[in-house]
């Protein structure tokens, strides 16, 4: 047990020096590939953190990850850059715990419909305060950040919402969650306070979408909010956490990995029928591996073996 | 013996109907009472009420005097009640264990790890089921899910255990058992408040019996007295004693 632990923890970190050292043996390009890449495994692995367990599907992702953006491009040449990823993240939480506390009791489809919704009230609020209280509608941020130092700081983000869930799968709250996502009725009656936990991890999800957000504005130069609220990144970001699996811990970046690869190559070849492509892999996600590819495999899996066992079994 | 449990003036309304309907009782500290009733009459109703899982329309209900009627059941499970349920709620894809482990984790006693495998292991032994620990919950039979939910509601703690038809479904010598673990709980000190159509049961656990008719309090007294009530025999006990 213990020593699966250490290699667990061993091979982790062998993956994080790797990918460290990784800008001094790539060219321009496949950095530029990984920033993209990496935000969207830290994406994924906060939406799977609140959804995966509670089933609350939300597509608020792009309304934290565009604030995130936006705050960045506002704050840009007034505030140090580390204060700056400071005061992004804290503008996430405060959007999280209030939105949290309005929505966490609404239930299924109600709660889809509204985290949809937010994420469009939030771009037109933007859109609305820059035309008619600063004039400008987009916004240049010039930050002396190069794209090796979006790399790794996107690194570091997605290794810290990686270790997180690590640990909250093995502690009492990981239990509590699933417990939660099982009956409801039940946790209350176990006496876990409901209200409290998913809005802990919705703040927490939150956070972590707000600073990707942050983090990758200054790759875009200028930002209006048609870019930094762009819908389909909370869609992408759902689809990946579902073909990997949102209960699972690798799921996440099982489903970003190879789902931001394939939506590089469609842009670049397709990028007429890009739309439309992206909608029937959603749609064959959700109807061939509702579980995720990593149960998928695993049943089939055990599937086999038992089928391959039970035959040697009656030969005893 | 002082009240543990007091309920007065209690009613819920769902719509148009009035399921509970006034009803005030109390149950002594280290009791086992019985709530007794035709089908559809209010008990699971009255427990849903007092383990929080309803808000009262009306009434007030006190554990140890203090007020626990408008808590949710997170805050009332901390005041020492757990419950089992009509239709079992087990928890499908944790183990046996897990489900018990969860009462433990967020009850009142906080443990966790390896403490609290062995608290457990200690109910499930209790129960019977020591030997399923570790198959998932959705693989154990009606019976032994719902012996699960009763360690869980065990590991919780509880000074007030409230059993929804706990014993219904059993054959007569799972019967026998579960009419002497009831027992060994009472003698442990949990005060008990159960709602349960198998008579044998009833008369061999219980002292005293509170008995409903669509919503009303009819009958409130030691068993063999509320047994015998005329209004009880009409409105219950008659369909079974014809
Ligand atoms: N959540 C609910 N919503 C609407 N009506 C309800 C609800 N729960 C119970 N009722 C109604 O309230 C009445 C009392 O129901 P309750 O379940 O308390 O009866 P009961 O005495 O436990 O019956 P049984 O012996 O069949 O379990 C019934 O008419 C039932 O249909
Ligand atoms: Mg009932």
């Amino acid at each position: 047990m213990t020593s699966r632990l250490l290699c667990q923890i061993t091979g982790f970190l062998t993956i994080i020096i790797a990918l460290t050292a990784l800008p001094f043996f790539v060219g321009p390009y496949t950095i530029t590939l990984m920033i993209g890449m990496l935000g969207y495994v830290a994406l994924a692995i906060a939406w799977a953190m609140f959804s995966g367990p509670t089933r609350y599907v939300s597509l608020a992702t792009v309304a934290f990850f565009g604030i995130g953006a936006y705050a960045c491009a506002v704050f840009n040449e007034s505030l140090p850059y580390p204060l700056l990823l400071l005061v992004a993240g804290l503008i996430g939480l405060a959007v999280a715990l209030v939105v949290g506390l309005a929505t966490l009791r609404l239930a299924g489809v109600y709660f889809v419909i509204f985290t949809f919704g937010l994420a469009e009230l939030v771009r037109q609020l933007v859109t609305w305060f820059e035309v008619n209280i600063t004039g400008t509608l987009g916004r240049y941020i010039f930050l002396p950040v190069t794209p090796e130092g979006i790399y790794w700081q996107l690194l570091a983000l997605s290794a810290f919402a990686f270790a997180i869930s690590w640990l909250i799968g093995r502690s009492r709250l990981g239990l509590a969650l699933k417990v939660i996502g099982e009956d409801e009725v039940v946790a209350a009656h176990c006496g876990i306070a409901i209200a409290r936990i998913k809005l802990a991890l919705f703040a927490l999800s939150a956070v972590i979408m707000t600073l990707v957000g942050a983090i990758q504005a200054p790759r875009w130069t200028y930002v209006e909010p048609s870019i930094a609220f762009n819908p389909t990144i909370s869609f992408l970001t759902l689809i990946m956490a579902l073909l990997g699996g949102a209960n699972r811990l690798m799921g996440p970046i099982m489903g970003a990995v190879p789902l931001f690869l394939l939506f590089e190559w469609l842009s670049a070849n397709f990028p007429n029928h890009y739309s439309i492509i992206l909608g029937l892999v959603f749609i064959t996600i959700v109807f061939v591996l509702p579980n995720g590819v990593l149960d998928f495999v695993e049943k089939g899996l055990t599937h086999r073996i038992t089928a391959a066992a039970k035959p040697a079994e009656v030969q005893k | 013996m002082s009240a543990l449990l007091e309920v007065s003036g209690l009613s819920r309304r769902f719509g148009g109907l009035l399921a509970v309907n006034d009803v005030s009782f109390s149950v002594g500290q280290g009791a086992i009472v019985g709530l007794l009733g035709p089908n559809g009459s209010g008990k699971t109703t009255v427990l849903n009420m007092i383990s929080g899982h309803l808000l009262p329309s009306g009434g007030d209900i006190s554990l140890h005097g203090k007020r626990i009627s408008g808590l949710g059941a997170s805050r009332i499970s901390k005041h020492g009640v757990a419950r089992t349920f009509q239709l079992v709620r087990a928890l499908p894809s944790l183990t046996v264990v897990e489900n018990v482990t969860v009462a433990l984790a967020f009850g009142r006693q906080k443990l966790w790890g390896v403490a609290a495998r062995e608290r457990a292991m200690g109910f499930l032994d209790q129960v019977g089921l020591a030997h399923r620990a570790d198959h998932l919950a959705e693989d154990l039979t009606y019976i032994d899910q719902k012996r699960m939910e009763l360690a869980r509601a065990l590991a919780a703690d509880p000074e007030l255990l409230l059993l929804d038809e706990w014993l219904a479904g059993l054959n007569p010598t799972e019967l026998q058992s579960g009419i002497g673990l009831i027992r060994s709980l009472g003698s442990s000190g949990i005060t008990i408040l159960m709602v349960e159509h198998v008579m044998e049961a009833i008369r061999a656990l219980c002292s005293q019996c509170v008995i409903m008719n669509a919503g009303v309090k009819i009958a409130d007294a030691p068993t063999a007295d509320a047994l015998s009530d005329p209004a009880v025999i009409t409105a219950y006990l008659g369909e079974q004693h014809a």
